[in-house]
């Protein structure tokens, strides 16, 4: 692990500094949505958002440290299946999304 | 199957289990149970008496060879199916009968008919269909692309484990303590710990999540086995069509397992830790259960028939002796699916609460996924067209396919319609569809290409006769069984009833109970096929001499039967989309090559049996609260983990001489065959008429 050997996939390994880099990183990006829910200083529109900000960095922080996915032009692969994801995420989240808000207008009116 | 009585406080040692959770006074369970152990008793002292105990450790539980794993999922598959269908047996005796009862009650209780229908439709998805088709993906897709074993071998071994330690638990709750009584998918809130206190749910909760975990790692495994491990030459567009559909349908348990895990860890949390995320109170919202398991579900089906679909497509083409008709089209009617089949999940839901648009656009989606499902189709009858169709049994079940599939097909479109939805939803119609559409697309598939590949796996051709025969059985058993159920389930007859009053549909159910009755007669007489054949496997008629009893197009048939276990002797340099049919029109088939090389394979290991039978306790404590089990084989899982990962004594080679040893025998299996094409070599320019890659350029 101690230097970027390469694999038959054409993906490097890490070295030990981005591993540790990578961890403390999504330790901290895990401290801070539990902070602000228990802590409750900031308003519940700021603590949402802020929450869903941190895990998308959160994804990111795994792809590039744990993963080690970049934009080089050997990971064809990486990157194909990177977008199949992100798109089979946006159909699930933006569809549960339009799904919830009509039930939300439909089963709980007055709520 | 008995109630499980609430112990709140649960022991240190035993936890919620007692002597009352073993069902001694159940009619029903309890002769089950002493068959059970005395037939398990009986296996085990055979194996002991013949001393195959250490043959079977050292040739297969250990094996990380990917067709002695596949054959261990068909096995593990064939005997929960024959568990599946005995709940299928009791649940359409009861309905009969309770028709037939003044107070329409039936002869099963409510609780132990709700654990019967939820048994039913877990093990029959769980543990019948996705290792069917597990176990043959395993057999076949590493040799279609004719690599030497799937890219991670031990962790297809443990995927196997896990998912094994699922089905038991699913059998272990009929014997002690209960299941879950919930339905196969568990809504909530009723699968909580409120409406559900016993311990049904949670093993629900442990054999699904253990075995979903198997499944991922499944379908990582062979996305990576089709990506990277193909032989030269076999470009994507080249790739055999079952390959291409089992890459496709990991493609869509690659991403759909995930949101089940993540759900069932969510239920986990409200169930032993408090949490509310799917209660009615405190925030909870168990719409939101209702939507992640069908955002999982619905994919899963498709997950479930696109293998099914590669399948049909291979036994077409090899028994119309044509090439496959519209490739291309092929391909991308499965990309197409795969991609579709993410954005229909609401039809499971259109009448709890959406509104018009959202239903609107959910229900148009659903009729768009029937037309690349219809390109399939038309795909397979014009690889038909003009071919010398050959109706061996396998072909009988590509028939009983396309008949059965298009009618289930059509009765799901006409539920894809939300004011139609509005009628039917609940109803016995739209189980008689689901089954119309799995038991006619997936199962029938399953058996076409189990019939068609059984040679492959163990050396020996299945009984033709006594195929076509449980083909016949399941057709007609089929319609019969389900037809008279679309009828009560218009006429408003819900799911699920364990009370019937109503006289009416008592000779529906007594049609229904006919076709049950085909079925069984069916799946027996494919045990006694499988049986007889495998008896009568060095005989001639039975015995697959050369490896190439169809005279296949793909390079699963380059191989000996069973296939030498390092599969290819040397390493095969693709040019075609049929590469053997290529290299046997080329002459270049069974050639010896001018020297071997040595070959590396990996070694058998004790870590996927060890690792994964360790899940089992892991899962039965979580289920019965004994938390020693748990904190002590989750313990035991690591050290074993690390102990394997340090472990360098992984791979081995095979030496050439024994390379040409084996090879030999295989060439000279093969030496002086007349192949199909040369045989009719008058007619068979007229039926393929270009040999361009691309067959959907048809006879003119």
């Amino acid at each position: 692990m101690s230097s970027s050997e390469k694999t038959h996939g054409g993906q490097a390994h890490g070295s030990v500094k981005e591993y540790v880099v990578g961890l403390i990183l999504s330790i901290v990006l895990t401290a801070i949505p539990f902070y602000l829910v228990m802590s409750g200083v900031a308003s519940d529109t700021f603590t949402v958002i802020a929450i869903v900000v941190a895990a998308i960095a959160q994804v990111l922080v795994q792809m590039v440290f744990f993963l080690h996915m970049n934009g080089s032009s050997d990971q064809t692969w990486l990157t194909a299946s990177a977008i199949y994801t992100v798109f089979i995420l946006l159909f699930v989240i933006v569809g549960s999304l339009w799904i919830f808000e009509h039930l939300n207008h439909n089963m709980l009116m007055g709520h | 199957m008995v109630q499980t009585d609430l112990i709140k406080d649960p022991h240190v040692l035993t936890g919620k289990l007692h002597w009352g959770v073993i069902p001694f006074h159940d009619p029903v369970v309890m002769p089950v149970m002493i068959a059970a152990i005395l037939g398990g008793l009986f296996v085990v002292g055979f194996v002991t008496y013949k001393k195959l105990w250490g043959y079977l450790w050292d040739e297969w539980f250990t094996s990380v060879d990917h067709k002695k794993i596949g054959i261990m999922y068909c096995i593990v598959a064939l005997i929960m199916l024959l568990r599946g269908f005995s709940d299928a047996i009791l649940m359409r005796t009861h309905q009969a009968l309770s028709t037939a009862d003044e107070f329409g009650a039936g002869y099963l209780p409510p609780e132990h008919y709700d654990q019967i229908f939820t048994a039913h439709g877990v093990i029959m998805i769980f543990f019948v269909a996705t290792p069917l088709m597990v176990g043959i993906m395993n057999v076949v897709m590493p040799l279609q692309i004719g690599a030497r074993d799937v890219a991670f071998p031990f962790l297809n071994s443990l995927s196997f484990y896990l998912f094994l330690v699922g089905a038991l638990l699913v059998n272990i709750s009929l014997f002690v303590g209960e299941f879950a009584a919930v339905g196969w998918l568990a809504y909530t809130p009723l699968s909580g710990i409120d409406y559900s206190p016993g311990v049904g749910v949670d093993y629900w909760i442990w054999a699904l999540q253990i075995s979903g975990l198997g499944t991922t790692l499944t379908a990582v495994n062979f996305v990576a086995t089709i990506l990277k491990m193909r032989a030269p030459g076999m470009t994507l567009m080249k790739m055999p069509v079952f390959t291409w559909t089992t890459f496709c349908a990991n493609g869509i348990a690659l991403v759909i397992f995930p949101i089940l895990t993540i759900a069932i860890a969510q239920l986990t949390l409200d169930r032993y830790f408090d949490f509310n995320f799917f209660t009615n109170d405190d925030g909870g919202n168990q719409m939101m259960w209702v939507n992640l398991i069908w955002a999982w579900g619905h994919p899963e089906v498709y997950f479930l028939v696109l293998p099914a679909f590669g399948m049909i497509s291979e036994v077409t083409a090899t028994f119309s002796r044509k090439r496959l008709f519209g490739y291309t089209s092929l391909v991308w009617a499965t990309i197409v699916i795969m991609i579709l089949s993410f954005l229909v999940w609401l039809h499971h839901f259109f009448t709890m609460g959406s509104g018009a648009s959202v239903n609107a656009f959910f229900g148009i989606m659903t009729m768009i996924i029937g037309i690349p499902t219809g390109v399939k189709l038309y795909n397979w009858i014009f690889t038909m067209y003009k071919g010398r169709v050959e109706l061996t049994a396998s072909m009988w079940w590509v028939i009983a396919m396309l008949i059965t599939f298009t009618i289930g097909g059509m009765t799901g479109v006409m539920l894809s319609i939300p004011a139609n939805d509005f009628v039917l939803h609940n109803s016995m119609f739209v189980p008689a569809h689901f089954h119309n559409v799995i038991i006619g697309g997936a199962v029938y598939g399953y058996f076409a290409g189990f019939t068609y590949w059984f040679p492959k796996a163990t050396g020996a051709k299945l009984n033709e006769t006594l195929g076509k025969w449980s083909v016949a059985l399941w057709f007609f058993g089929y319609f019969f069984a389900w037809l008279p159920l679309y009828y009560t389930g218009f006429d408003g007859m819900t799911r699920r009833l364990q009370y019937i009053d109503n006289p009416e549909w008592q000779m529906s159910m007594y049609i229904a109970l006919i076709g049950v009755a085909m079925i069984a007669a069916g799946i027996g007489t494919q045990v006694v096929n499988i049986a007889w054949s495998l008896y009568k496997r060095n005989e001639p008629g039975y015995k697959d001499v050369t490896g190439d009893p169809w005279d296949g197009h793909t390079l699963e048939w380059f191989t000996a039967s069973p296939p030498q276990f390092y599969n290819f002797g040397e390493e095969i340099q693709v040019s075609d989309r049929d590469p053997l049919l290529d290299m046997k029109q080329k002459g270049t088939a069974y050639k010896r090559p001018s020297k071997y090389g040595r070959i590396h394979m990996p070694k058998n290991t004790w870590a996927g049996p060890v690792l994964g039978m360790l899940t089992l306790p892991f899962g039965f404590g979580f289920v019965w609260h004994i938390w020693w089990m748990v904190f002590a084989s989750l313990a035991a899982i690591i050290a074993c983990w690390i102990k394997y990962n340090f472990e360098r004594d992984k791979d081995y080679y095979v030496e050439v001489p024994e390379v040409e040893r084996i090879e030999g025998e295989f060439l000279k299996s093969n030496e002086g065959r007349e192949f199909y094409f040369e045989k009719h070599a008058k007619h068979y320019k007229k039926w393929n008429p270009s040999k361009e890659n691309d067959s959907s350029v048809v006879a003119k």
